[in-house]
């Protein structure tokens, strides 16, 4: 019989500006290491039953290499029995790995994961330091490696999504990202990251009295004649995030404080050069498996690696009927906001849905993310 | 003598303005750990507020202060009331504070409390006597006093004048000397303790003689500084751009306070006019550059930008008119004397304003300093005049300026009749330079211990080998010094045949090669009108030809059995960057810029720079490991043309090896360059074949993807795209290259050429070239 799958327990670190940011100079596998520790010092789970760290970074190399994972079970003191493995998909590579915790507790492979994701963009480049791109493939199919700037940019021609939408979505981002910070909405899920004598403690990348007025005057930053700026794109981040995913069963017997049942998932592949489009089919998915449709969902949180790329999925969703209560969807705001630690991302969105659900009260809630090289994905959540 | 380096550990200096944080961070850039103290603002929460907030605007502002930002942790601020005490752990105290006796006094007092037995305490005042300055001062105080007035900008203007009070120890002065010598590289000139000491006595009296010159005649701003510039071997900026460059409102302050200073008999006094003129600028706000405009401004009127001049008859602006005298044309077929004897009103100009300042610095000998060297030095120094007065005076003809004086009615001084009669100020003789002594005899001109010109060692032999272009001279101990000598020491195919002929004679005569030559740049590059021809008669043969020759020129140096070392100052870009980079190691004066300039005009570097570049990165170990991260440092300095602002740049940007050396002194240049050659030399082994591994087409593809990004943004323009994927083919290895197959030092200097070849038969580089020689600025095509 299949076991029902929980997150059973959300945190992460506070998220920075890359490179001038406060965690600019925190190793990542320290940074994940001590979010880990917080976890599990938060839930109470017996370390001694983990099967598995499960994390995510996009560009595990220099740092956030050596099968990262391994490392940092040993930085969290977690037993010598648990495994650990780095997972890669690009943006969306912590929210597989709770796919993929999800997968092993349904197939018996274990009762309880730690699925968490890390990224340090000050200190390993996007891209990593030795790009280097399959030059037959770079020529007849360029796309495949095309920069995120000019996806976001095509998605904005493709869907005319003005520019002043995308900084209207940007002012809301970071309006609930400081009203939650400022009501401590944020204080909960955040462990604070000690660095020698220095402790993080809250956010670095939210900005206070954003106005569209302020925006308006920026440059585009990809192309000349383009509407994409810094501001309605998501800014270059430090971070990690993790959480509990165990069998529903383990987490009761265990007094485990369950956030969210997982009802679905879901991956789709999408044309490259419109990746962030890949959120629709990747949601899409997710609710006919779970035979919902986007109404039926209380809580979303749609990763915003762009402005231009979140409206884009936001209109290609009504044009298939399925429309988005904005007024749902990144509640306390989002990654225009907070930062987008590419390797984080997605346990961070996730984590947050579930803890969302719980605190509001709510019966389903949608996490979903776009992924470089045209990807989607989503998972489903229900109250348990 | 030894560098006394080890005396002076730490200093500070006190007052924070512009001059004092200028020399705080010129000491900085010596790696000195330097306290910047200024005084506590009332009710200032940064109680650092002024000199910390002068070292941030040193960061930003420009022309640098500091060679490389690393340099500015070495200045700590700190201020007068929390950090007083620390004075007692530094060396030398440098007082920059404001220019008033009795405040200077007090501080002095209270710095004598605290300071060291041995802390050396100097005014870099350029106006208060040193007797005045150590009134009522301590025995010990006024034996570790004396002056050290900088000059602005101290990191670029050389002149250092020494002032020493009869108190000041001689061991107290020989520790300044030395330190300011070798550590901050500047020529130390001895004056006498007389007001203005010796720069600014002649300087102002220059400006001052010059402005009323100018009010009395018909002569326009534009028009005098046109004539008292570049003719007369002075800065562009002439007179007026100069008041407008120190500041208008200083000048009726200097004024006063010489006129107040000087004695009765002084020329200074003849000079004085009426100043309203102005006064008016300055309280309508004109106070020069750092003002509203000054004798010229920018007007922005419209959203234009016309720059004008001030009319000294009407007091209007107008915009700035080309100046078109004949006298400009006798300067250029007959040098000095054909200006100062042009009838015109510039010609005029020019003689009345030179022959009074040559004339009263000609008075000035034994009065402001010993001789008419250190005179002539204060100015070249100082004032950036190519000739000093009295090497002026030579090129006029002491007798001719003499008898032209003497025909005006006007008296001459003795000094003047007595170098009159024997012929000049400055001979040769049996191979030295000398001077004429107020005594009216000549005396050898005295180099500092240490100090290596090329200068004298041409007067005294003759080269090795020559040809029209370059000479090899024997420097002594074995060491030759191979001399680029023409024309802004551009490179042509003589500088690579005499290189070759050099490489034989050093292989079998000598131990080491210095490059090096004492004009104002190393060198600007290759002779690119001799290139153009040849790409307009498209005899591409001829030109791969040169591309070629200057390649294995350039291999055959650096592989050659002995030691070359490339001693750079001022520029050194594109062919002149990669004769430097094929030096076997550098010593660099710091002030040394460097670029492969060659993106500019549609091409890229040719000479084996590309190579050089990605050989260094290879061996750079602040670089991540493989083989993109030297590729993409090597396309981000070469695609851009970056030119370091320092030989300290140049070593952040990875021209400079780590290990290559940096002088501060311009005339210690050569002998550090020849004894790091003379080390090299033992037991010398040429370098290996260079192997680099590269990652080929797919780096390639980064760097493609990468431009057309930038050109998407509207960073990049149409033929840069074509450069730089000319540029991305070299630096990745080229279409054959793989990671498993590293590359040989040939290999891609083949790709060099080829793809040099390849752009030079574009249109699009052509046009860049052209528009290169025309404007002197580069299309953006």
């Amino acid at each position: 019989m299949q076991k029902n799958v929980v997150i059973a327990g959300y945190v992460r670190s506070p998220f920075h500006f890359a490179k001038k940011g406060n965690l600019a100079r925190v190793r990542p596998d320290e940074m994940a290491a001590q979010v880990v520790r917080g976890l599990v010092e938060k839930t109470g789970v017996n370390t001694a039953d983990i099967e598995d760290l499960i994390l995510g970074c996009a560009f595990p190399e220099g740092e956030q290499g050596f099968n990262m994972a391994r490392i940092v079970t040993f930085l969290a003191q977690l037993p010598i029995s648990v495994a650990g493995t780095t997972v890669n998909r690009f943006c969306g590579s912590s929210m597989q790995s709770i796919h993929m915790a999800a997968g092993a507790i349904q197939m018996n492979a274990g009762d309880a994961f730690i699925c968490a994701g890390v990224e340090s963009m000050s200190r390993v480049p996007m891209g990593g330091y030795n790009p280097m791109p399959h030059p037959g493939l770079a020529a007849d199919y360029g796309q495949a490696y095309m920069s995120m700037g000019v996806t976001a940019e095509n998605l904005a021609d493709q869907y005319d999504i003005s520019r002043q939408r995308q900084e209207e979505l940007t002012v809301i981002s970071h309006q609930r990202a400081n009203d939650a910070r400022q009501s401590g909405r944020l204080t909960d899920e955040i462990i604070p990251i000690v660095n020698g004598d220095i402790i993080i403690s809250s956010d670095g990348c939210i900005r206070e009295g954003t106005t569209a007025a302020a925006l308006a005057d920026l440059k585009p930053v990809f192309r000349a004649d383009g509407s994409v700026t810094a501001a309605t794109s998501s800014p270059l981040t430090d971070g990690a995030s993790a959480t509990l995913v165990t069998s529903e069963a383990y987490a009761k017997a265990n007094g485990l404080p369950i956030l969210a049942r997982i009802k679905s998932i879901a991956v789709a592949g999408c044309a490259p050069e419109i990746m962030g489009i890949g959120p629709v089919s990747a949601i899409m998915k997710a609710l006919n498996r779970a035979g919902l449709s986007l109404a039926d969902i209380d809580i979303i949180e749609l990763n915003e690696a762009f402005a231009a790329q979140a409206l884009s999925c936001v209109d290609e969703l009504a044009l298939g009927g399925q429309e988005m209560d904005m007024d749902k969807t990144n509640i306390d705001g989002g990654a225009l906001a907070l930062g987008h630690p590419l390797g984080a991302t997605g346990a961070r969105i996730t984590g947050k849905a579930a803890a969302l659900l719980k605190r509001e009260g709510k019966q389903f809630a949608l996490s979903a993310q776009c992924i470089g090289g045209g990807q989607g994905i989503a998972t489903l959540l229900e109250a348990v | 003598m030894p560098i006394q380096e080890t005396v002076i550990k730490r200093v500070a200096v006190i007052g924070s303005g512009v001059m004092g944080a200028q020399i705080a961070a010129h000491f900085a850039n010596t790696g000195v750990p330097t306290l910047l103290l200024d005084r506590v603002p009332k009710g200032a929460d940064d109680r650092n507020v002024l000199a910390a907030g002068a070292i941030a605007k040193m960061l930003k502002g420009s022309p640098k202060a500091f060679v490389n930002n690393a340099a500015a942790k070495h200045v700590t601020p700190g201020n007068l009331e929390d950090d007083f005490d620390q004075l007692n752990e530094v060396d030398w105290i440098v007082e920059a504070i404001i220019e008033d006796p009795d405040i200077k006094s007090d501080l002095y007092q209270k710095i004598d409390a605290v300071r060291k037995d041995t802390t050396i305490v100097s005014s870099n005042t350029s106006t208060i006597p040193l007797s005045r300055l150590v009134q009522g001062l301590s025995d010990s105080f006024r034996q570790h006093f004396l002056v050290t007035h900088f000059f602005n900008p101290p990191r670029y203007m050389r002149l250092l004048e020494l002032v020493v009070g009869p108190d000041t120890k001689p061991e107290v002065l020989s520790v300044i000397e030395n330190f300011s010598d070798h550590r901050l590289g500047k020529g130390v000139v001895h004056c006498h303790d007389r007001p203005g000491f010796v720069a600014n006595r002649i300087g102002i009296f220059w400006m001052q003689s010059g402005y009323a010159a100018a009010l009395e005649s018909d002569i326009t701003i534009e028009e005098a500084d046109a004539v008292m510039s570049r003719p007369v071997g002075i800065p562009k900026t002439g007179m007026f751009g100069l008041f407008d460059l120190i500041g208008i409102d200083l000048h009726p302050k200097i004024d006063a306070s010489m006129a107040s200073l000087l004695p009765d008999e002084d020329a200074y006094h003849s000079q004085r006019c009426d100043l309203s003129l102005i006064n008016q600028l300055i309280e309508t706000g004109y106070t020069g550059r750092k003002g509203k405009g000054g004798f010229y401004r920018l007007n922005r009127a419209d959203g234009g930008k016309v720059m004008e001049a001030k009319n000294l008859k009407t007091g209007d602006y107008a915009p700035v008119q080309k100046v078109d005298l004949d006298c400009l044309k006798a300067a250029k077929t007959a040098g000095l004397s054909g200006l100062l004897n042009h009838p015109d009103r510039g010609g005029q100009f020019a003689w009345r304003v030179l022959s009074n300042t040559l004339a009263y610095a000609a008075s000035l000998v034994g009065e402001v300093a010993d001789d008419i060297v250190a005179i002539d030095r204060a100015m070249t120094f100082g004032y950036a005049w190519n000739a000093g007065p009295f090497a002026l005076i030579d090129q006029i003809g002491v007798a001719d300026f003499v008898a032209k004086m003497t025909s005006e009615g006007r008296a001459v001084s003795d000094f003047l009749n007595l170098a009159a009669k024997v012929g000049s100020f400055y001979r040769s003789h049996e191979g030295n330079q000398q001077y004429l002594d107020v005594k009216g005899d000549y005396q050898n001109i005295s180099r500092e211990d240490g100090v290596l010109l090329l200068e004298d060692i041409k007067r005294k032999s003759d080269p090795i080998i020559s040809n029209q272009s370059a000479s090899l001279w024997n420097i002594g101990d074995g060491v030759t010094c191979f001399e680029v000598h023409t024309k802004v020491n551009a490179l042509d195919m003589n500088v690579m045949d005499l290189i070759n002929h050099a490489i034989d004679v050093v292989s079998k005569d000598y131990k080491a090669m210095v490059i090096y030559n004492e004009a104002s740049n190393f060198s600007v590059g290759a002779d690119i009108n001799a290139f153009v021809e040849l790409i307009k008669q498209k005899n591409w043969q001829e030109a791969e030809n040169m591309v070629a020759k200057g390649q294995s020129t350039f291999l055959a140096m650096k592989r050659s059995p002995f030691p070359v070392v490339a001693a750079t100052s001022g520029m050194a870009l594109g062919g002149g960057c990669e004769t430097v980079l094929y030096a076997n190691a550098i010593q660099a004066h710091v002030e040394s810029y460097l670029g492969l300039v060659e993106a500019g005009v549609g091409l890229i570097p040719g000479w084996g720079g590309c190579t050089a570049m990605l050989e260094r990165y290879a061996s750079n170990k602040k670089l991540p490991n493989g083989p993109m991260p030297i590729v993409t440092a090597a396309f981000e300095t070469i695609s851009t043309a970056k030119v370091s602002s320092s030989s300290f740049d140049a070593k952040d940007t990875g021209f400079l090896r780590p290990d290559d050396g940096i002088t501060f002194n311009r005339d210690r240049l050569l002998a550090d360059a020849k004894t790091r050659a003379l080390a090299l030399s033992e037991n010398y082994e040429a370098p290996e074949i260079a192997e680099i591994t590269l990652p080929g087409p797919t780096g390639q593809t980064i760097l493609a993807a990468a431009v057309r990004d930038f050109k998407a943004r509207g960073l990049a323009t149409e033929y840069d795209v074509v450069v730089c994927d000319a540029l991305a083919d070299v630096l990745s290895g080229g279409q054959t290259a793989d990671v498993m197959a590293p590359l040989s030092e040939e290999d891609l200097l083949a790709l060099e050429l080829k793809n040099f070849v390849g752009l030079m038969k574009n249109q699009g580089t052509l046009d860049r070239i052209q528009h290169m020689l025309k404007t002197g600025k580069p299309l953006r095509n």
